[in-house]
């Protein structure tokens, strides 16, 4: 700082603070929530700090689920999240990386429209044409797979930007050598490229992660059968389920699993994940 | 910008594209022709048959008072979303920018609402409020002030806002730290010396600087209340009570899965794939001056 004024230090600190506090304080009352007794959860006002029965709450979601509408176990859902997850961060990653490279490294018919084509694909957010795309994955019969909850999402040209900008900042003298000597363009691709591409990738997969995780509206639709429930969409749909007396504590744990692995991912990647945010918008 | 030194190859780079061309070709183009086909039709309710009516899925949207309400709301919600959101981020992003000491503590604290799903962050914020055990409406009605959002239009859309703020604050925020970190400390340091307090040095130099980003913000800000709040709503309040909370988006899908009206439903998204198309052209317009302000 220009000056020392201990009192807007003092104030900075305070406003930060106070923001953090706004800002964690629904995890903390999900926390809270997910520790005690169902009984305690329906008398007003609801307790500020955690219960004794926080073993009990996880235990039971993850093995048996909760619900009304029909429960699954959250491992279950887990597992679907994550691999759902994976699968559309690294498909996304290894088709974008290689149509970057074509564009990018080769000279062909048509290159401009292909860039064209994926380029539009950047403006419209899955939600706006969900109708008739949620038709084509039944007509293709995807309805309740892994396929259909992955790959209609992997087409995004996010990825490919990012991969097309990094591409075109790598020097040409690298690939100038590469084909001196004698290097074929796979070659070139696998022992150069990809390996330059490492921070860029992992940039890319912690954004995609927490995008294919975070997805709602489309296993919402087009998954019937419970094995291939996510956890995001059960938790939403069981919150949705009036009359009856809520288990908020079972609930409120089932949010939390479904919470934990993508901030863990931002925690612990912040770097990469701040890269990420920034590269994609430019 | 082009590459100098290129490969030469006939068919290899057609295999290279050739993945995501297909998954495009069939998972983009594919529906979105269909959303604009089936906009100039109407479908009768039972399937099967289906009529030719060029525009009058259209001419009904726009004369459907319905639709005008789902519309000025969108407007008001993306523009309470917007301000609130960029405010608060703003608010805090100045402050951070301040604390030399522990500032990366504070960051880790506040970039982790960004991982959470909009649905659960839907969850949480219903939780909050919850008419029978929320602990913020428990508070509300012990000042006196009866919060319902399951029956209260008005803080139903109030509740939806916050919840959208809650979840987009940490990108707000990592945008406008950017910006300000990028600022040389040098003009800064000038202006103090000439005498301008902490007050003036933020509206006079500090905010004009950091506009560009504010206005890129503005913009993807807009684009996520449009579009990316789906889950928020879909978890607190579904589009209700009434049409409370009924945004455009919203309505796409209400109209379109519930409501089975397939032709006005792909007349709205047709509707709205045109608002992100001049969204998204106002976003790169903009971005091209950004990089020499």
């Amino acid at each position: 700082m220009v000056e020392n004024r201990p009192f807007l230090t003092m104030l900075s600190h305070l406003v930060v603070i106070l923001g953090v506090i706004v800002i964690a304080f629904p995890v903390w009352m999900t926390f809270v929530a997910s520790t005690h007794s169902q009984e305690t959860m329906l008398q007003s006002p609801i307790p500020l700090l955690p219960g004794p029965h926080l073993l009990e709450n996880y235990t039971k979601v993850l093995t048996e689920g909760y619900g009304r509408v029909g429960s699954t176990a959250v491992t279950m859902t887990l597992t679907n999240s994550l691999i759902m997850a994976l699968g559309v961060a690294l498909g996304k990653i290894a088709i974008s990386i290689i149509s970057a490279f074509a564009i990018v490294y080769f000279r062909f018919p048509g290159r401009m429209y292909f860039f064209w084509a994926i380029f539009v694909t950047l403006m419209l957010p899955v939600e706006v044409r969900i109708v008739p795309t949620y038709g084509v994955v039944a007509n293709l019969g995807m309805l309740d797979s892994y396929g259909g909850l992955i790959i209609p999402l992997i087409a995004s040209a996010t990825a490919t930007f990012l991969f097309r900008q990094f591409f075109l900042s790598v020097p040409d003298e690298l690939t100038e050598a590469a084909r001196v000597d004698g290097a074929s363009p796979m070659r070139f691709f696998w022992d150069i490229l990809l390996p330059m591409s490492r921070t860029s990738i992992a940039a890319m997969f912690v954004i995609q992660f927490i995008y294919g995780w975070n997805q709602y509206l489309w296993p919402l639709l087009i998954t019937t059968k419970e094995s291939y429930y996510t956890v995001v969409m059960t938790v939403s749909r069981q919150a949705n389920v009036v009359d009856s007396v809520p288990s908020w504590n079972l609930l409120m744990a089932m949010a939390m699993l479904a919470m934990l692995p993508p901030v863990l991912v931002v925690v612990f990647m912040q770097r990469q994940f701040v890269r990420g945010l920034v590269e994609t918008e430019k | 910008m082009e590459k100098r030194v290129t490969f030469n190859e006939r068919w290899l780079p057609y295999l290279l594209v050739g993945p995501q061309m297909i998954i495009t070709l069939v998972f983009f183009f594919w529906p979105s022709g269909q959303a604009i086909y089936q906009s100039v039709l109407i479908e009768d309710a039972f399937g099967g048959n289906s009529k030719f009516v060029f525009l009058d899925n259209f001419i009904n949207l726009f004369s459907d008072a319905g639709y005008y309400a789902s519309a000025r709301l969108t407007v008001v919600f993306s523009f309470l979303v917007a301000a609130i959101g960029l405010a608060f981020s703003l608010l805090l992003a100045v402050m951070a920018d301040r604390i030399i000491r522990g500032a990366t503590a504070y960051k880790a604290f506040l970039v982790w609402p960004y991982a959470v799903a909009p649905a659960v962050a839907g969850v949480l914020w219903g939780f909050l409020f919850n008419p029978s055990v929320g602990i913020i409406a428990w508070m509300l009605q012990g000042i006196g002030i009866e919060f319902n959002y399951v029956t209260n239009g008005n803080q139903a859309l109030l509740l939806v806002v916050i919840a959208a703020v809650w979840n987009q604050i940490s990108y707000n925020f990592l945008f406008f730290l950017a910006g300000l970190q990028s600022i040389p400390k040098s003009l800064i340091e000038a202006a103090a010396i000439d005498g301008a307090g902490p007050g003036r040095r933020f509206w006079d130099i500090i905010f004009p600087l950091l506009s560009p980003t504010g206005f890129f913000l503005l913009v993807i800000n807009i684009i996520y209340s449009f579009f990316g709040t789906f889950g928020v709503i879909d978890a607190l309040t579904k589009g209700g009570p009434g049409h409370a909370t009924n945004i455009l988006v919203y309505k796409v899908y209400n109209d379109g899965f519930r409501g089975q009206d397939l032709g006005g439903s792909s007349a709205q998204s047709v509707i709205l794939m045109i608002v992100v198309v001049a969204l998204t052209f106002v976003q790169f317009r903009f971005i091209e001056r950004r990089v020499h302000y």
